[in-house]
């Protein structure tokens, strides 16, 4: 039997600051299996939403995620709202919808940056964050805040997008869009990334049906699957656009769907700011006196998949159960399918590329042999391995 | 196959293992069947009807502990549920992980978290506290007066 020597990646992620341990068995370069574990910041969110109003969810929900913050108020209210039997008014569903794009194009421009990075392709990093800086900005400007933007309600939204706001925010979007375009051709044509990323950490039909994963991880591998378009909420079922699929199911095909959204989710940001135009300024809300003895289900398609809210309610002010499931719960899974038989440099790449914001290189732990005690790779040394293949393969297609 | 279609053929198939049905829309069903058919069930959902696993929420109610199993037809955007309600004293119910992976992690999850008991599930090792908890204390069940 060869000896497998145990590569810990974490237990902290710096760069998204989440706790999550990967232990990579590995023969020489090659991984051989993989373990997670988890919950040593277990926030235990499902019981603290027991003892809180239905009101006050809305703000610790919104906390689960830094990143797509709305996504999980958006099922929470589509969870109540299905209990409470309410309809809210066309100007609520356009602002939320855009809220929830908005926030998809600076989810999935973080993402990129960070898969650059990972790479040691620093360019495309600064490069995507810089153009991620006017998405964040025009959130501030819309709700106040650059992330954790306190919109949603029941019944509605907490702020209208007044009209007055519309040129600068078209303004900003013409950018984006030329931007995005940009940096999408460099991305998709750029021989040194089409090397690191084609064929690796690949993820089949089969495998995504089997760990039931969701979002751009599921339809990179060619499942067709996008909540905005099989259960349609908000002013999905108001706008045009196309899900966008890709069957190579590798981290290229990851990137390219992620990319490729970005267009799509501008367009409908374009059509929910006409849909402001023709709907009347402060009609955002709709009054829910109370919330009925029932349960609902509420989804949401956040930039990394489905987020699934199950609410149970007693006719009182909060909810007696409260189950939460992040898109990453089901694509963490996929990981012991994409990374084994990879090379350690490649599995890096492949573990960042269900997008849980893994360029948490400077966290990489030491690696020791769990026999002798000697110590094998340090984390610098970890990092220098993904750089020098980059570099290689730079130099590679250069001649 | 539209949510009619759906019951219709879930009606005709475990007829001796359904003790209700709730069609709260067109896109929302609540079906409540016995444990004991959970896996063949399942099995008709996710490999003949093609339904997607989405999670299980578990509940500790006056009943008992219930698990609502959430299933997901894309192609018409229902959302299913199958309701079991299991034993207050010893909640056990066969585990759907050799079926798929999906409820491999949700099934360790409300073991730790309810104290369920998962038969035959491949790996019923703790999920979140990695042995930092006491054993046989369950903080998400509910103490009834």
């Amino acid at each position: 039997m060869s000896k497998k020597t145990l590569i810990p990646i974490g237990p902290y992620h710096p760069l998204q600051e989440e706790p999550e341990l990967f232990k990579l068995f590995c023969d020489g370069e090659i991984v051989k299996d993989i373990k997670w574990e988890t919950g040593y910041n277990h926030r235990g969110i499902e019981k603290l939403s027991e003892s809180k109003t239905y009101e006050q969810v809305f703000f610790l929900v919104e906390r689960i995620c830094g990143i797509c913050s709305t996504s999980h108020p958006f099922a929470f209210a589509n969870a109540v709202e299905e209990i409470a039997g309410c309809e809210i008014t066309d100007r609520a569903k356009y602002i939320r919808s855009f809220i929830g794009e908005l926030e998809r194009i600076h989810s999935h421009l973080l993402w990129v940056g960070l898969a650059g990075h990972f790479l040691g392709y620093n360019t495309v990093f600064m490069w995507a964050w810089k153009y991620r800086e006017p998405v964040l900005d025009l959130f501030e400007m819309i709700t106040g805040n650059r992330n954790s933007y306190a919109m949603f309600k029941v019944g509605g939204v907490r702020r209208d997008i007044e009209n007055n706001k519309i040129p600068a925010i078209r303004k900003v979007i013409d950018d984006l869009k030329k931007k995005t375009d940009l940096l999408t051709g460099a991305v998709m044509d750029d021989p040194v990334i089409h090397a690191r990323t084609k064929g690796v950490g690949v993820l089949t039909k089969q495998d995504v049906l089997d760990y039931a994963a969701v979002g751009p991880t599921a339809r990179a591998s060619g499942v067709a699957i996008d909540i905005r378009k099989d259960d349609p909420y908000a002013a999905y079922p108001l706008v045009n656009w196309k899900v966008i699929t890709a069957e190579a199911g590798d981290v290229f095909a990851k990137a390219q769907v992620r990319l490729l959204e970005m267009f799509e989710s501008i367009s409908i940001l374009e059509q929910c700011i006409s849909g402001l135009e023709k709907t009347k300024e402060g009609e955002v809300n709709v009054v829910v006196k109370e919330i009925p003895e029932g349960h609902g289900a509420g989804r949401a398609e956040a930039p990394r998949g489905e987020v699934f809210h199950y609410v149970v309610s007693d006719g009182s002010n909060s909810p007696v159960r409260h189950k939460i499931r992040a898109p990453s719960y089901v694509n963490i899974a996929t990981f012991k399918k994409a990374c084994v038989g990879q090379t350690i440099a490649d599995a890096t790449i492949s573990l960042a590329a269900v997008d849980p914001c893994y360029c948490c290189t400077e966290r990489l732990a030491t690696a020791y042999d769990r026999q002798s005690g000697r110590r094998i790779l340090s984390a610098k040394e970890i990092i220098d391995l993904s750089i020098a293949r980059t570099s290689e393969l730079k130099k590679n297609t250069k001649q | 196959m539209n949510t009619d279609q759906v019951i219709g053929k879930l009606r005709e198939t475990f007829k001796d293992d359904i003790t209700e049905v709730l069609k709260k829309s067109e896109k929302r069903a609540v079906v409540t069947i016995s444990p004991g058919a959970i896996l063949r069930v399942a099995e008709y959902l996710y490999k003949t009807a093609g339904l997607r696993f989405i999670i299980a929420s578990a509940l500790h109610t006056k009943r008992g502990f219930e698990i609502h199993y959430h299933f997901s037809l894309d192609a018409t955007g229902l959302v299913l549920n199958i309701h079991v309600i299991l034993d207050q004293d010893n909640p056990q119910i066969e585990s759907l992980s050799n079926m798929f992976n999906a409820s491999n992690w949700i099934e360790r999850e409300m073991h730790e978290l309810f104290g369920i008991n998962f038969l035959n599930h491949p790996n019923q090792e703790k999920l979140i506290s990695e042995g930092n908890w006491a054993e046989g204390v369950y903080p998400y069940r509910k103490e009834f007066k």
